[in-house]
C-alpha cells in the first residue's frame, strides 16, 4: 500500500541533534587547519574622515600575524555592485571615510581571538568628524544621499482620488529592526594563492545572487569562489544574505596575510555592523466611496538604506511591488519611491522583507478610513477583498495572485475571535474606562519573487539594453545508491525551518519508501552543489520552488527505476507502482526490491533496457511560471506565489502604565498546501513572534549624532518567550496553480500582519491615529498623558 | 567580546583571599556568580589585573535564621536565597524580589553577595535590604565589620567596601507578626532591569502604622528609602488615598533622568504607581 508522506505533520528529523548539541553550525568545524583569529576594528562615528590608520603598535603585539586596512580592501578589490548606481561605492571597508557607526576600518588576525582584540586596541586611529545625516527626509533633499527617485503610475489615481467621498491622507513611520539570530555571522576563508582562488565556509543565507556580487568584489570569476555553507545555521531571517560582505573582507585579509582567517562576529558587532530592515516613511493618500470602496491609493515612501545602498537593496521596496494593492479590489493606485542613504548600519533582507512596512501603512489607513466611514473594520475589509471566482487576479502594478477565498479566511479569523463577542465586550469595557482595543489585518502573503523587481529601481530606458532578469529557479539532485541508499542534495542552504524532514517526506512519497530511508544533504558547496542565483531560502521559497525541484528530481529516479524494473519484470514501465521499498507489478504480486533496480543500474548496466544510461541519479531545476521582466509600463508580477492572511487582535492598554496587554490574537493562514502542517505551525508561530517583537518591543535606535544606542541585548529588546502573547491559528489550503505542490510561502505572512492588527488594535483602543511602533508601555502612555 | 588580560587567582581558603586582595587592592576584582562582571569584562568595561575567584571558598554559602535576622553566606546561590525556608518563612520581601532578577539561568549562578557588593542601583536585593533596614559583615585582613545597608550603598556601582574588603554576609532582619511587606517593579520584559521599582515594609500596631519604609530604585543613584512617604504613612490606617499620597510623595522625592526606554516624566509616574500599590499591598499583608 503506497503511503503519502506529504501534508503529515511529521516531526523534525533535525531535531534530536540539534537538542542534543550535535548540530554542525560554522563554530564547529575547523575546515582550515591552523586558521588564524580575525577581529574587526570599526569606526566609533557615524561619519568621519579616517586622517590617519597606523596599525604599527598592533604588528608588534606577539601573536598578531598582520592586519589589513581600509587601503589594502582598495587596492585588492572592487567595490560591490548594486541594483541602482549608488553615487557612494560600498566596499567591505571603509575607505578614507566613515559612513556609520560600526563600520569596518580594519582588520588584525592573529593567533587567537583575545591577542587579535587586544590588538584592537592598539591600531591607533585619527578621525576627522564629518556632519553625519540621520534623517530620512533631510537625505531625500540632498541629491547626493537620493539614491534612486521614481514614479509608478496605474490606472488613473489622480481622477479616483479626486471623485472619492473621503480621502485619507496620514505618514506613517515604520522603525528599523532586526532578525537577530541566535548564531551570528561566521566565515573561515582560505585563500589559494598558487590557484588564485578563494574557498570561504559561511553560514550564508543564499540568494546565490550574492555569490556573484562577491566575485566581482573580489575580481574573480565564480568559479574562482568556492562557498560552502555549514549544514545547520542558527537562524537567519533574511540577516545573514549579507554574510557576503564579510567573506569579502576576510577573503582579502587571507589573500594578504598569506594564513587562513577565521572570523567569528560577536552580538555587540552583529547589532552594530551586520544588517536590519529598511526604515521607512510613507505617506498615504487613500480614497474611498461613501459605502467604504476603496476607490484609489497614492503612496510617497522614503525608504532609509543605510550609509551604502548594498545588494541586494533597493530589493526591500519593490518585493511588494506586485502588491501595492494589498489584498483589495482597487484598480487607481500610484507610488513615489525615493531611495535614501543616512549614517547607519545598511540594510538587507529581514522577514516579511517590505512587507510589514508596506501593510502597516496599508492597513492603518483601512483602519483609519473604516473609523471616518462609521464602518466596522471587518466589514471595510470584506467589501474590498478580491473576491474567489476572481482568481488568478491581476493587480494594477502587475502583480498575478494565484488561489485563495480572502473573505472566507476573514470570516474564519473572526468566528475563531468570537468577533461580535469581543465588540460587545469591548464596548461594555470602554463603558467602564478600559481601554479595549480590536484590530484587523487582512494582507496578501507574497512568496518565490521575481528577481527582476529590483531593476524596476531604474527606468524603462535605463533597462532596455540590459539583460532581463527574473531568476527565480532552484536545483536539486537525488540519487540511489548501489546498496539502495537514498540521497538528496539541495541548495538551500537552510537555517532551522526543516527542510530535510520535507525533502525527505517528497521523496519519499516517489520512490515509495518512508522519509526515514531518505538522507539529505542540506550542506551547500558552489563547486559541486545543483545550485543557480536564485538559490537559497529567500522570500519563503522553498515549499514553492526548492520542493518542486525536489519533485522534479524524484519523479525522473522513480520514472528510470520503473523503466529499469519493467524490464526486469518484463511488463510496460505505465504498470510498475513503487511502494513499500519495492518495484511492484500494479494489481500482482509480482515485484522487485528498489535496492535490487539501484543494483542493477550501478553492477550491471548491460541488464537495463537498450538505450538507458547506467547509475539512478538525477538532477533537475524548477522554475515557478509568470515571472517575466517588469514591463515598459513597470508593472511586474513580482512574485510567483500569494497567500493570504487574516489576523484579529484584541489589546487592552492598561491606562496607569501604558502597557499593551495582547488579550487575543487570531491568525487564519491560506498558504496553498500545506507540506507538513506540524512546521508549517512552526513557521506561523516563529514569524508572530517577529512581527510582534516590533509591534510591541524591538527597534534599532541610532542618537542625532549616529551612535548606536540599541548596541546590546540590554537595550535591543527581542520579543522573549514571557512577552509573546497568546497565538490562535486557522487554516485554509487553496492549492497553488503555479507550484508543483500546490504550496506556498507561509514563513513571513505574520511578520507582516501583526505590526498593523496590534497597531490598528492600539489605535482602536486609545481612540487617535497618531500610534508608533514599538508600542512599549512608556510610549503609549506618553500618547495618554 | 573577550576579556583583557587579568591574572586568575581561586583561593581555597577565606584567610587566601584576603590575603590576595590586600595584596593586590584596586587591581583586583572578586570573581562570584559572575553574571554582572563577566559581560563587564568581556565588553572590557572592567578591566582589572587580578580576578579573585571566591567560588571555593567553604562555608560562605549557608542561609540560617539566628537572633531575628536571616543570615546569608556570600556564596548563596539567589535561586536558593528566595527559596531557602528560613527566607520563605521570615524574609517575605526578598522571596518576592528574587524571580525579578534576570532570568532562572542567572539566578542559579548569581549569588545574594555579589549582587550586593555590585551596588547596582536597579538591582533587586540591594533595594531589599535598604527597605528592610539590613546590613551586611564586610571582612578583611584588618578584622570584620557590619555595615547597615542605608550606609553600604554609596553611588550606582560604588558601595563602601574598601578595596581590601570582602563581603562575608549578609544579615536580613525578620519580619514577625504585624510586619508585612511588597516587592513592585515593572521592566519592559521579564528579567530586564526595571523603568522603576519600590520596596515597602510596614509595622502595624493596633490599625495603625507604626514604622513604615518605602525604598525605591531605578530611578535613584543607589536604593533609597524615601521618608516623605514613611512620614505621610506613620500613624495612619492605609486607604486608597493615603496610598496614593504616599505613591506622590515618592514621585516628587525622586529625580530620574530621561533613559532610551523611557521619559524623566514616565519613570518619576512609574515611581509613584509602584509605591502605591505597594503600600496598599504591604499593608493588607500586615493585617
Amino acid at each position: 500500500m503506497r503511503q503519502q508522506w506529504v501534508g503529515r505533520p511529521l516531526p523534525r528529523f533535525e531535531d534530536e541533534a540539534l537538542l542534543r548539541g550535535a548540530g554542525r553550525y560554522l563554530d564547529d568545524l575547523d575546515p582550515a587547519p591552523n586558521a588564524c583569529h580575525a577581529a574587526v576594528l570599526r569606526s566609533q562615528l557615524a561619519h568621519a574622515r579616517i586622517a590617519k590608520l597606523d596599525p604599527s603598535a598592533a604588528l608588534e603585539l606577539p601573536g598578531v600575524v598582520g592586519v589589513l586596512t581600509g587601503a589594502d580592501v582598495a587596492e585588492l578589490s572592487r567595490p560591490f555592485p548594486a541594483g541602482v548606481d549608488c553615487p557612494i561605492p560600498y566596499r567591505a571597508a571603509a575607505v578614507d571615510v566613515a559612513r556609520y557607526a560600526g563600520e569596518p576600518l580594519a582588520v588584525v588576525v592573529a593567533r587567537d581571538r583575545y591577542v587579535a582584540e587586544d590588538a584592537l586596541e592598539l591600531v591607533e586611529v585619527d578621525y576627522e568628524p564629518l556632519e553625519p545625516v540621520l534623517d530620512p527626509l533631510t537625505a531625500a533633499a540632498t541629491e547626493r544621499l537620493l539614491a534612486s527617485d521614481r514614479s509608478f503610475r496605474y490606472g488613473d489615481p489622480e481622477s479616483a482620488l479626486a471623485s472619492a467621498h473621503l480621502v485619507v491622507r496620514e505618514r506613517f513611520a515604520f522603525p528599523r529592526w532586526s532578525g537577530t539570530p541566535l548564531e551570528c555571522y561566521g566565515v573561515v576563508a582560505d585563500w589559494d594563492e598558487a590557484t588564485g582562488s578563494l574557498t570561504a565556509w559561511a553560514n550564508f543565507q543564499g540568494p546565490f545572487t550574492l555569490h556573484s556580487v562577491a566575485a566581482a568584489a573580489l575580481g574573480l570569476p565564480g568559479s574562482k569562489l568556492r562557498l560552502i555553507t555549514p549544514p545547520d545555521s542558527g537562524g537567519s531571517f533574511g540577516i545573514k544574505s549579507t554574510v557576503y560582505a564579510y567573506v569579502v573582507l576576510m577573503g582579502l585579509a587571507s589573500r594578504k596575510l598569506g594564513v587562513p582567517v577565521r572570523w567569528i562576529e560577536d552580538r555587540l558587532e552583529h547589532l552594530a555592523g551586520s544588517s536590519g530592515a529598511t526604515a521607512r516613511i510613507t505617506d498615504v493618500e487613500a480614497g474611498f466611496s461613501a459605502d467604504g470602496e476603496l476607490l484609489a491609493l497614492r503612496y510617497d515612501v522614503v525608504e532609509d538604506v543605510g550609509a551604502y545602498v548594498r545588494a541586494p537593496e533597493p530589493a526591500t521596496l519593490y518585493r511588494m511591488h506586485g502588491s501595492l494593492s494589498g489584498a483589495y479590489r482597487v484598480r487607481h493606485v500610484a507610488a513615489r519611491n525615493r531611495v535614501v542613504t543616512t549614517n547607519r548600519c545598511p540594510t538587507g533582507l529581514n522577514r516579511g522583507f517590505g512587507g510589514p512596512q508596506l501593510y502597516f501603512a496599508l492597513e492603518r489607513t483601512m483602519a483609519i478610513a473604516a473609523r471616518r466611514l462609521s464602518l466596522d473594520p471587518a466589514e471595510l475589509a470584506r467589501r474590498n477583498l478580491i473576491r474567489a471566482d476572481e482568481q488568478p487576479y491581476r493587480t494594477p502594478s502587475g502583480g498575478l495572485y494565484d488561489s485563495g477565498d480572502y473573505a472566507a479566511c476573514l470570516d474564519d479569523a473572526l468566528r475563531l475571535a468570537r468577533y461580535e463577542e469581543r465588540v460587545a465586550e469591548r464596548d461594555r469595557a470602554r463603558s467602564e474606562g478600559r481601554l479595549v482595543g480590536i484590530g484587523v489585518a487582512c494582507i496578501v502573503e507574497p512568496s518565490i519573487s521575481n528577481m527582476g523587481y529590483i531593476t524596476l529601481a531604474r527606468t524603462p530606458e535605463q533597462r532596455a539594453g540590459e539583460l532581463p532578469k527574473s531568476g527565480n529557479a532552484e536545483g536539486a539532485s537525488v540519487q540511489v545508491s548501489p546498496l539502495g541508499g537514498i540521497t538528496v542534495r539541495v541548495a538551500t542552504a537552510g537555517q532551522g525551518q526543516g527542510h530535510a524532514t520535507v525533502c525527505a517526506q517528497i521523496v519519499a512519497d516517489q520512490l515509495g519508501v518512508g522519509p526515514a530511508d531518505v538522507e539529505v544533504i542540506t550542506e551547500m558547496d558552489t563547486s559541486t552543489s545543483a545550485w543557480t542565483v536564485s538559490s537559497g531560502s529567500y522570500s519563503s521559497r522553498f515549499s514553492g520552488v526548492s520542493a518542486g525541484a525536489v519533485l522534479r528530481a524524484a519523479e525522473r529516479v522513480a520514472a528510470k527505476a520503473r523503466r529499469i524494473a519493467a524490464h526486469l519484470l518484463e511488463c510496460d514501465p505505465d504498470d510498475v507502482e513503487l511502494a513499500g521499498g519495492r518495484a511492484v507489478v500494479t494489481g500482482s504480486a509480482d515485484g522487485i526490491s528498489l535496492r535490487r533496480v539501484a543494483g542493477v543500474a550501478h553492477w550491471n548496466p548491460e541488464a537495463l533496457p537498450p538505450g538507458l544510461e547506467p547509475g539512478l541519479q538525477a538532477t533537475a531545476f524548477h522554475a515557478a511560471p509568470n515571472l517575466d521582466p517588469p514591463d515598459a509600463d513597470d508593472r511586474i508580477a513580482s512574485s510567483a506565489a500569494h497567500g493570504f492572511v487574516a489576523d484579529v487582535a484584541v489589546v487592552e492598554v492598561e491606562r496607569e502604565t501604558g502597557r499593551v496587554l495582547v488579550l487575543d490574537y487570531v491568525s487564519v493562514h491560506d498558504a496553498g498546501r500545506l507540506l507538513n502542517p506540524l512546521l508549517a505551525a512552526g513557521q506561523v508561530r516563529g514569524s508572530f513572534a517577529h512581527g510582534a517583537g516590533v509591534a510591541l518591543l524591538e527597534r534599532t535606535v541610532y542618537d542625532a549624532d549616529g551612535n548606536l544606542l540599541t548596541g546590546s541585548f540590554m537595550d535591543y529588546l527581542c520579543l522573549t518567550a514571557p512577552e509573546l502573547p497568546p497565538l490562535t491559528t486557522g487554516h485554509r489550503q487553496s492549492p497553488s496553480p503555479f507550484t508543483p505542490l500546490g504550496a506556498k510561502g507561509l514563513g513571513e505572512g505574520t511578520t507582516m500582519s501583526v505590526p498593523a492588527a496590534i497597531g490598528n488594535a492600539v489605535a482602536d483602543a486609545l481612540g487617535r491615529d497618531d500610534i508608533e511602533l514599538p508600542l512599549t508601555a512608556p510610549r503609549v502612555w506618553e500618547l495618554l498623558a | 567580546m573577550k576579556p583583557a588580560p587579568f591574572r586568575y587567582e581561586r583561593p581555597e581558603t577565606l584567610e587566601e583571599a584576603l590575603g590576595l586582595l590586600a595584596e593586590h587592592g584596586e587591581e583586583a576584582k572578586v570573581l562570584a556568580g559572575g553574571q554582572s562582571l563577566v559581560p563587564l569584562l568581556s565588553m572590557r568595561f572592567a578591566r582589572p589585573a587580578v580576578l579573585v575567584d571566591v567560588n571555593r571558598l567553604p562555608g560562605l554559602d549557608g542561609i540560617a535564621a539566628e537572633n531575628g535576622h536571616v543570615r546569608a553566606g556570600t556564596l548563596a546561590r539567589q535561586s536558593a536565597f528566595g527559596e531557602a525556608p528560613p527566607v520563605l518563612e521570615r524574609v517575605p520581601l526578598a522571596t518576592e524580589a528574587v524571580p525579578h532578577i534576570g532570568h532562572f539561568a542567572t539566578r542559579n549562578r548569581g549569588t545574594v553577595g555579589g549582587s550586593i557588593a555590585h551596588a547596582d542601583a536597579r538591582a533587586e536585593l540591594p533595594l531589599a535590604l535598604v527597605a528592610l533596614g539590613g546590613s551586611a559583615v564586610l571582612a578583611s585582613r584588618r578584622g570584620r565589620r557590619e555595615v547597615a545597608a542605608d550606609d553600604l550603598f554609596v553611588t550606582h556601582f560604588t558601595s563602601a567596601l574598601e578595596p581590601d574588603e570582602l563581603l562575608v554576609e549578609t544579615l536580613w532582619p525578620a519580619a514577625g507578626p504585624g510586619w508585612g511587606c511588597a516587592f513592585e517593579e515593572l521592566a519592559l520584559r521579564a528579567g530586564d532591569y526595571a523603568l522603576g521599582m519600590t520596596a515597602c515594609v510596614l509595622h502595624i500596631e493596633e490599625a495603625r502604622i507604626a514604622v513604615a519604609r518605602v525604598a525605591v530604585g531605578a530611578v535613584t543613584d543607589r536604593p533609597t528609602v524615601i521618608p516623605e512617604a514613611g512620614e505621610l504613612l506613620a500613624g495612619e490606617a492605609v486607604d486608597a488615598t493615603l496610598a496614593r499620597e504616599a505613591g506622590r510623595a515618592a514621585a516628587r522625592a525622586v529625580d530620574p533622568v530621561d533613559s532610551l526606554h523611557a521619559s524623566a516624566a514616565y519613570q518619576r509616574h512609574l515611581t509613584g504607581l509602584l509605591v502605591e500599590r505597594a503600600v496598599l499591598r504591604a499593608w493588607e499583608a500586615a493585617l
